[in-house]
């Protein structure tokens, strides 16, 4: 299937056919509105919050937001940004609760340090890899973007943003800002190798000093993969002539095609001082 | 535009990010309007303590509405008072800016609301 990150920028791409067809369209609301649960999920608002809505489009996601139930902390109002201008006109005619804004996510978030408890954001932030004309990059559109929802969110707050990234490259690339921002930052991965895989990059400022993957204590079947670990153990130095630093140095002559001994359990061992 | 989201914007140049004049943005030639949405204390509760005071007197005096006390009042004043909540949530929520402008102190630059969308796209030299 074709991407329509691809093809054109998203304020011409969503032009009035093709925000009404989003709109209309019952197998995207359906998605839309799982997607958006999911996220309320991850952001566990106790009381009723001011929440950002990046890339609101339609207000699809917002209508859930306003809909929340009051024993489950709701009904939050929301803010919503939106880079095209054909979406908002079908969020006005759907007359919905939040606020409206026309504005480019990658020129930053013009809203004052500590504004909001939270954020959310479904199928934007892909967006923002694609450098539209020459003299904007994508980098620098996402670190304005991050920067700016960083210094928004109050101490504690925290961002979850759905997104579709292209390939590995843009996976890294957003999370890899995000980070930089300064963000506590996980991905979680629904159905992931499937056709339906959803990514959901969860955003913390830091505040209560609790790890990013506390976000998903409590849920039913999560497996946490920390990749941090596994990118402090690579940094550490194998020793020469350790147990390690045999079996690597096998492997590499097995690849040169060269005939290498079996390994066993006595592979690396000292032998034994008879004498 | 709900004037809560006026007292959380800021202008989005870069220039202006760190001057003191571009927070709160001046409301110039305001329609406003004003909707029903149903009165929840407990948001109130929980956002008044970011609500700018000092910006909110200035964007009340500016759009001509009755003043408001010179000091935020707490919450516990809130929950004693029904009249005071219920005259926050109409100034704060109910009240929205529908057509007009918001003039930013720094730079002048001026953000055009349409339909209750403020539009905030900036030419790229800008940002």
């Amino acid at each position: 299937m074709s991407r329509p990150e691809d093809t054109l920028p998203p304020d011409l791409h969503y032009n009035d056919s093709e925000a009404k067809k989003y709109t209309t369209s019952s197998r995207i609301q359906n998605i839309q509105a799982q997607m958006t649960n999911r996220a309320l999920e991850l952001l566990k608002l106790k009381e009723p919050s001011l929440i950002l809505d990046v890339g609101c489009g339609s207000g699809l996601s917002g209508e859930i937001l306003s809909s929340v139930d009051p024993q489950e902390g709701g009904p939050h109002i929301w803010v919503g940004m939106d880079i095209s201008a054909s979406m908002l006109d079908v969020a006005l005619q759907r007359d919905i609760e939040g606020d409206l804004m026309l504005a480019d996510i990658g020129q930053g978030v013009p809203f004052r340090a500590g504004s909001f408890d939270a954020a959310i954001s479904i199928s934007a932030i892909q967006w923002l890899c694609n450098a539209d004309s020459n003299d904007v990059s994508s980098t620098g559109r996402l670190s304005r973007f991050f920067n700016g929802l960083y210094a928004s969110l109050k101490r504690g707050g925290k961002a979850v943003c759905q997104f579709y990234p292209k390939n590995e490259q843009q996976r890294t690339m957003i999370s890899g800002a995000a980070i930089k921002a300064g963000f506590g930052a996980g991905i979680l991965e629904d159905d992931p190798g499937t056709k339906n895989g959803k990514l959901y990059l969860v955003l913390e400022v830091g505040g209560d000093g609790g790890d990013i993957t506390g976000v998903v204590k409590g849920l039913d079947g999560v497996d946490v993969v920390d990749a941090r670990r596994k990118h402090a153990e690579k940094g550490r130095k194998i020793h020469k002539g350790s147990k390690a630093w045999i079996m690597g140095k096998k492997e590499q002559m097995e690849r040169k095609g060269k005939v290498v001994k079996n390994n066993s359990k006595y592979t690396g061992r000292k032998r034994k001082i008879t004498f | 535009m709900k004037v809560l989201t006026l007292n959380f914007l800021t202008c989005a140049v870069k220039a202006c990010k760190s001057t003191s004049t571009s927070f709160p943005l001046h409301p110039k030639d305001c329609e406003m309007v004003s909707d029903t949405i149903e009165p929840n204390p407990k948001l109130l509760y929980n956002i008044l303590p970011r609500v700018n005071w000092t910006a909110l007197l200035t964007t009340v005096a500016e759009l001509g509405f009755p003043e408001l006390p010179p000091n935020p009042p707490t919450i516990e004043e809130l929950q004693a008072d029904e009249k005071m909540t219920q005259e926050l949530h109409t100034l704060l929520l109910e009240t929205q800016i529908s057509e007009g402008c918001l003039v930013c102190g720094n730079c002048g630059h001026a953000y055009a609301i349409k339909e209750g969308i403020a539009n905030f796209l900036l030419p790229n030299h800008l940002v």
